[in-house]
């Protein structure tokens, strides 16, 4: 025993010294990461606001206040307000199948389901000019009963649900493979119905899941331009979105304006990090809790 | 075992959910996405070669394809970088730059790329540092990797966090018994457990930054030939009504990036089949 304690005691200091790096190491990494991150975050994150308000708030709120950018706002917030709605529904529907049961393609199904993400944003757009342009598929018909579709806001919805489609069905899934489907089983064999049981006991397990898919739909839903871009043939005041007023305020020499309206949209994405992280927090608190 | 594989689902609502979510996948990914095979399918062979072989098409693959991999490369080293030190190091704020990581993600891209290309820009905050050493980044091929970094940051970091964090502190301290130095330890045991996940991270960055186009037009330039990227090179062409153009360009990229998707799934089949064993 007392030969013993001190020769454990070195042991562990020795095999510390060998479990992390010099001090001069770690401080020279630390270093190297957080000037990568300056360079490629940090500093353009701050020149977004910087610039914003280069020409003082009066600028600023001018800026974003015009009718051409209210407008922009509102048709963002109108294919934002449609695209996440479906998503939702679409992303509990899906990992309800594919959690819940066994059934031939079902990996099929889920690899499916990722598709639009791994699409570049302007072919999202292209595949809509392709279906709904005049030499389309349907363009010829839609334009002998005088109904818009491309160039309007019709396919910017279209777009916006296609490039947002994943992301609800991507965090239920696993999240709902991983509780299994005890709970639902005790809830239906007590009496329960199918309603009751997701609305009851489904739902509370998994709001987290949930929320965080939404915030990361209705960011990607707000933002979006590639897609949006192609199909929205950009008329003012009707047809743009706040990413592509942005554009075209860029494209026209005036920074500080677009800027100012950049920064609302660099606000949302402060606050979809923000928002996500603490879903991320508490989903590992109810994850530890259980 | 036998009891449970026979036991009855009694879980509700397969036929609405699973008929629903068919319908729905069917109506708004699978079958517009069809339009640009079958629109494919109806050029002639010749015409799609000559589509898509154009030097100047090419130009745009070599720029596209050649920056993503550069660009994938740098968020490989620097996001394991960024990662070691979020998971392995002590330092102020730390929970507050492991949130902004995540601001590609979040920030619309045409957003992300008006502002590196001011931040670039000869006079901009980090191109006036640049342009007295000789170094032109926006309005370059450069910008465009610049951009690509951006938008891919997130990806390795994202993927490698998680393994390192799950990482058993016990091989390390058996490594380090057995007289490894920390150096030997890194790329004899952390290493290798690591590498997995950051070829898959390095993948999903490459992928993405083939098919990025928001925030590299503003920082690149557009010249066609030098720093023309193949995204705008099919909205060029859908400009001109020259659909066939670019629908022959999209299927290029579409394989491409199912061929990266491809990869990625067989990557990470492999991985889990070298832990199990």
């Amino acid at each position: 025993m007392q030969i013993s304690i001190p020769v454990t005691k070195e042991k562990t200091s020795a095999s510390q010294a060998h479990l992390t790096e010099p001090v001069a190491v770690r401080l020279l990494l630390i270093a190297l990461a957080l000037g990568f991150l300056s360079l490629f975050l940090f500093v353009p994150l701050a020149a977004v606001f910087a610039q914003a308000f280069e020409k003082g708030a009066g600028a600023y709120l001018a800026a974003i206040s015009e009718p051409e950018a209210l407008a922009a706002i509102k048709l963002t917030l109108l294919a934002a307000g449609i695209s996440v709605p479906l998503n939702l529904v679409f992303g509990v529907a899906a990992a309800w199948t594919i959690a819940k049961f066994d059934f031939p393609g079902k990996s099929l199904l889920v690899t499916l389901n990722d598709l639009p993400f791994s699409i570049s944003p302007v072919i999202s757009g292209l595949i809509f000019v392709l279906i709904f342009g005049l030499h389309g598929w349907v363009g010829e018909w839609l334009f002998e009963h005088d109904i818009e579709v491309l160039f309007a806001v019709p396919a910017i919805v279209l777009a916006t649900v296609f490039v947002t489609f994943p992301f609800v069905a991507r965090e239920l899934i696993p999240l709902m493979q991983s509780q299994g489907k005890d709970e639902e089983e005790a809830a239906l064999v007590l009496g329960a119905g199918g309603f009751t049981t997701f609305f009851r006991v489904t739902l509370p397990n998994i709001k987290w899941g949930v929320l965080y898919g939404v915030i990361l739909c209705n960011a990607r839903a707000m933002g979006e331009f590639g897609a949006v871009s192609v199909v929205s043939g950009h008329i003012r005041g009707l047809t743009n979105t706040v990413p592509l007023h942005v554009e075209i305020l860029y494209n026209e020499y005036n920074f500080a304006a677009a800027f100012a309206v950049a920064s609302l949209l660099a606000l949302l994405a402060l606050l979809t990090v923000g928002l996500k992280s603490l879903t991320e927090w508490r989903m590992r608190q109810q994850m530890s809790s259980e | 075992m036998f009891q449970t594989s026979r036991r009855k689902n009694i879980i509700p609502g397969f036929g609405l959910t699973f008929g629903y979510t068919v319908l729905y996948l069917s109506i708004i990914v699978l079958i517009p996405l069809s339009a640009i095979f079958i629109s494919t399918a109806s050029l002639s062979w010749q015409g799609f070669w000559t589509a898509v072989s154009s030097p100047r098409v090419v130009a745009s693959y070599r720029l596209t394809f050649g920056a993503s991999l550069v660009a994938a490369l740098v968020n490989a080293v620097f996001g394991l970088l960024t990662a070691w030190v979020l998971v392995r190091y002590r330092l102020p704020g730390k929970r507050i730059i492991d949130a902004l990581v995540d601001l590609p993600f979040a920030l619309p891209t045409a957003v992300a790329g008006i502002t590196l290309a001011s931040v670039y820009a000869p006079q901009g905050w980090i191109g006036r540092f640049l342009e007295p050493v000789g170094i032109k980044v926006a309005y370059t091929p450069l910008g465009v990797v610049v951009a690509m970094i951006f938008i891919g940051l997130p990806f390795v970091v994202r993927t490698v966090q998680p393994v390192l964090e799950e990482l058993e502190k016990d091989v390390e301290e058996a490594a380090a018994c057995l007289g490894a130095n920390r150096l030997q330890t890194f790329t004899r045991v952390i290493f290798p457990a690591l590498f997995p996940s950051l070829l898959t991270g390095f993948a999903l960055a490459f992928a993405r930054g083939v098919g990025e186009y928001g925030s590299i037009i503003f920082i690149a330039g557009n010249m066609p030939m030098v720093s023309e990227i193949t995204p705008l090179l099919i909205i060029t062409k859908l400009e001109q009504y020259d659909y066939a153009g670019a629908t022959a360009i999209a299927a290029v990229m579409l394989a491409a990036s199912f061929l990266v998707l491809l990869t990625v799934n067989i990557i990470q089949w492999w991985s889990r089949q070298y832990t199990e064993r």
